[in-house]
């Protein structure tokens, strides 16, 4: 039976019917909503993929079951860190450089570095390379996201 | 609160909306004047262009953009010959009902054929509209030029657009092969680092991959697989899932098995849940045997890939003789996003929506397995995850057009990560024996190879889903054109290099990047490097004494430079007591030994304690002839480097008897950012040469460098891809 679940999603009010509570907060992004920031790379939490915000902090929306979320929580998508109108500092660094391939990963890599760069002023390259070290990319775009999530850091 | 029903148009304000395709169900669609259907024939020039009322230009490739920026690189190509705007410019990539069929986007030919072909077209077009100006202003051709995709007579007066010569009717003229393209000297928007069409919308989640296709009424589907590649399916009890929220029908076609539910999460739950009976199977070799199960495998015929003298009569004149062996592994595609696509059947007639690499290829397999007529079939490309090859995004369209033949209603299929990793096609394992001989001044006076590979060449893999259920399927090997690089750039007096062409491979075999070219330009660049280092010769002089090819020549010349190569033999003398020993390498490849230059020096340190590897600095010289965008090019170059770094030194397939093991990111790893290399490159731009490819030749030097590279440091040559530290420490102690 559809249960009805509040959440709140790139600052909207939103209650979404679902079959299965525990289904993870990644299918609704997609397939309820239809947002196209948060993908499906692994439904392991191994890639980051999927990664969104969770009250500013980066986490796995492949392994989030619904139930464990709290109608107050902060959801924020790659579409609420900024838009094409008004770009997130790492968003715009990430074009800057261009710094993606076929970009599939880069939804992870955008909002991994966002919630890293929020709590860490001035960070070495070493600590972005560890910061990152959970997000993998096929195409080794990892050069230039590097440079991407430096130059970020020095506009953040 | 507000509900779902008002916060869901709010979201779709927001850009992310359902992909509605109107055209669908057309599979004939219009062209120019009301009726007629588009030319798709490689010899017309509509079949590649068209220009609209407002002197928009579409472009239609076979080619498509595999996340490499081809897209891009056609944009600069086709505006170039024209002379109109970049943002004029649109491309429609590997749609079979509006693109002609190019190829498969694969071996690096999308600029060097793909490209070609629509500048050639363009140029057919933009010598047309000039006549058609000419007529229209009065004034003969050589007095007109073109501005923004408007005809202008010099000095100044009238003026007539694209949009009012031709707009919106088709040109109606054969592809003029003889038509003269831009000289180089006037371009303006080829050989420069135009930004990427696509990367602004991937940084925001407007971009629409595969994965968010949605077709009206759409179902979701998941494919039950084997837990042995061979097994055979012997029951399935559909009550176990039936209970499930929004299951739709499970279905079974032989030994196909899959469900379909309204909800992707209902599909993936009944998959999960469903329970079946399969018969055991165990036909895959013992994987620490694998090599030797490969050299002792049936051949089925020899191909002798180059010959110069006599080998058998050099070698035993020779007053030392080098053998060697090397391997290199299984590896798997490992795209970040699986394989997807959405199969609609209607009115007889099959249109699937997918990432394929090769949609006119497509055509014909779901055609043959689903005994329809090759017209009544049409697939149309959405750029996927990257793809590196042949993957499963064809199999994955195989299971979505079974199961939307049994449900009678559009059905997307996603792969979830144990499917893409385990069955995905695998590049084929490679052994290779090496054998030569060095005269007393340390001239090599004979080179013999032999490559144990599987037969076959590059058609079409055949589909998971027709196989398993017993339909119409290919039955050759499709491991691609995997002979390549195997004869070698440098002019020995006696020379043979022969494959051998196996009649059994353990996994179903396709390329993945740089195939064949790699492990043989591996195999080939290291025990080069073996033999310098037994003449006490410096890598580099020993490689220029055996190249007669000036760009060869010059290439490696300026690799020496670029990398402040320091001449000297190999293994370095002085490597001192720390437990971290630093060494350079380098290999050289010209691409299929008819295009692309490659040159790399890599810088490597080598823990002697761990066996570990960090492959820190790589310096890059790159000639691919003309150069159409150089930031794209730098791109793919670091991507090559960085993916055959994680192939070198970390990857490799695991399996037992029945299956793949290595199912997620955990058991088959890939490199992360704590161990990417720093990569440099010079880029080589020769305007008035063709443009060659640059998806792959780069990747192809990078194991061997690596390998020589850890021989300067520690003595050791690592000849087994991938280099774990087990296996330098082991190679460390049989010194």
């Amino acid at each position: 039976m559809a249960k009805a679940m509040p959440l709140h999603i790139n600052g909207q009010s939103v209650t979404v019917n679902v079959d299965d509570p525990d289904m993870p907060l990644l299918y609704v992004l997609r397939d309820n909503l239809y947002l196209r920031g948060p993908r499906f790379g692994c439904g392991l939490g191994q890639c980051g993929a999927c990664t969104v915000h969770v009250d500013g902090e980066a986490f796995r929306s492949c392994i989030i079951p619904l139930s464990s979320l709290r109608e107050e929580q902060q959801i924020v998508t790659l579409e609420g860190l900024g838009s094409a109108e008004k770009l997130h500092p790492v968003q715009k660094a990430f074009i800057d450089e261009q710094a993606v391939q076929c970009g599939y990963c880069i939804n992870g890599m955008i909002m991994q570095a966002a919630a890293y760069l929020a709590k860490n002023k001035n960070p070495s390259e070493a600590d972005i390379r560890r910061a990152l070290a959970n997000n993998l990319c096929r195409c080794g775009t990892h050069v230039r996201i590097v440079r991407a999530v430096k130059r970020a850091a020095g506009n953040a | 609160m507000t509900d779902f029903a008002s916060t869901r148009r709010d979201f779709l304000k927001g850009g992310a909306l359902i992909i509605g395709f109107a055209v669908a169900s057309r599979l004939t669609p219009t062209f120019g004047q009301a009726g007629a259907v588009k030319p798709v024939a490689a010899d017309e020039v509509d079949s590649f262009l068209a220009v609209d009322a407002d002197g928009r230009v579409t472009i239609y490739s076979g080619k498509v953009d595999l996340g490499t920026g081809v897209r891009t690189a056609l944009t600069q190509m086709a505006a170039e010959e024209l002379d109109v705007p970049l943002e004029r410019v649109t491309v429609i990539q590997g749609d079979t009902a509006l693109t002609p069929d190019q190829g498969p986007t694969y071996g690096s030919l999308s600029v060097q054929n793909g490209g070609v072909q629509i500048r050639q077209a363009a140029a057919t077009a933009r010598k047309h509209l000039l006549n058609l100006a000419s007529q229209r202003l009065g004034a003969p051709t050589g007095d007109l030029f073109v501005e923004d995709g408007v005809v202008k007579l010099k000095p100044g007066g009238n003026s007539v657009s694209y949009g009012e010569l031709v707009g919106g009717r088709s040109f109606a003229l054969k592809l003029d092969k003889d038509t003269k393209t831009k000289d180089p000297a006037a371009f303006k928007v080829v050989g420069k680092p135009v930004a990427r069409l696509d990367i602004p919308d991937k940084c925001t989640g407007r971009f629409t991959y595969m994965h968010d296709v949605r077709v009206d009424g759409v179902v979701h589907g998941r494919a039950v697989r084997p837990p042995a590649f061979g097994a055979t399916l012997q029951s399935v009890d559909e009550n176990s899932v039936n209970h499930l929220p929004g299951i739709l029908k499970v279905v079974r076609e032989g030994n196909f098995l899959g469900v379909v539910a309204e909800t992707e999460w209902g599909a993936i739950k009944a998959a999960q849940t469903l329970k079946a009976t399969w018969s055991q199977w165990e036909g895959l070799p013992e994987r620490s045997h694998l090599y030797e199960v490969v050299r002792t495998t049936k051949i089925n015929k020899n191909d002798v890939t180059s010959t110069a003298g006599n080998v058998e009569e050099a070698l035993p004149k020779a007053a030392k003789t080098l053998k060697a062996t090397y391997e290199f592994a299984i590896h798997t595609h490992g795209s970040i996003g699986p394989s997807c696509a959405i199969v609609e059947i209607k009115d007889n007639q099959l249109s699937c929506w997918t990432a394929s690499q090769a949609t006119h290829n497509l055509r014909k397999q779901l055609a043959a397995m689903m005994n329809m007529p090759v017209e009544n079939v049409r697939c149309i490309y959405v750029e996927g995850s990257g793809c590196y090859g042949r993957n499963g995004h064809e199999d994955a369209a195989g299971d979505a057009a079974l199961l939307a033949r049994a449900v009678g209603r559009p059905v997307r299929v996603q792969w979830m990560r144990a499917d893409e990793h385990g069955w995905d096609p695998k590049g084929p394992p490679t052994l290779i024996d090496l054998h030569a001989g060095l005269d007393a001044d340390g001239d090599v006076i004979a080179w013999e190879s032999e490559f144990f590979i599987p037969e076959g060449a590059a058609g079409n893999v055949p589909l998971i889903a027709a196989s398993l259920a017993g339909l119409p399927h290919e039955t050759a090997y499709s491991p691609g054109n995997i002979i390549q690089n195997s004869a070698i750039p440098y002019a020995f007096r006696n020379v043979r290099t022969v494959c051998h062409r196996l009649a059994e491979t353990p996994f179903r075999p396709s390329w993945i990047r740089t195939p064949g070219r790699m492990q043989n330009t591996y195999a080939n660049e290291a025990f080069m490097d073996e033999l310098a280092a037994a003449a006490g010769s410096d890598s580099l002089e020993f490689r220029l004494k055996y190249l007669k090819d000036p760009r060869g020549v010059e290439l490696l010349q300026r690799l020496a430079a670029f990398s402040k190569w320091e001449k000297r033999a190999s293994p370095q003398k002085n490597t001192g007591e720390s437990n971290i020993a630093k060494g350079r390498g380098l290999s050289y490849v010209k691409y299929e030994l008819n295009r692309t230059y490659v040159g790399a020096a890599a810088e490597v340190e080598v823990n002697r304690q761990t066996g570990e590897i960090r492959a820190a600095r790589f310096y890059v010289v790159h000639d691919c002839g003309q150069i159409i965008n150089p930031d794209g090019l730098k791109n793919q170059i670091e991507g090559n480097v960085v993916q055959t770094v994680s192939r070198t030194l970390i990857e490799e397939l695991t399996w037992d008897h029945s299956m793949v093991t290595s199912l997620d990111w955990a058991s088959y790893p890939i490199i992360t950012f704590p161990d990417v290399p720093e990569v440099v490159t010079e880029l080589i731009d020769r305007p008035n040469e063709k443009p060659w490819g640059a998806g792959e030749p780069s990747a192809a030097v990078i194991p061997s460098a690596v390998s020589n590279a850890v021989f300067d440091a520690i003595g050791v040559r690592l000849r087994s891809v991938p280099f774990t530290p087990a296996k330098v420490k082991a190679a460390m102690q049989s010194i």
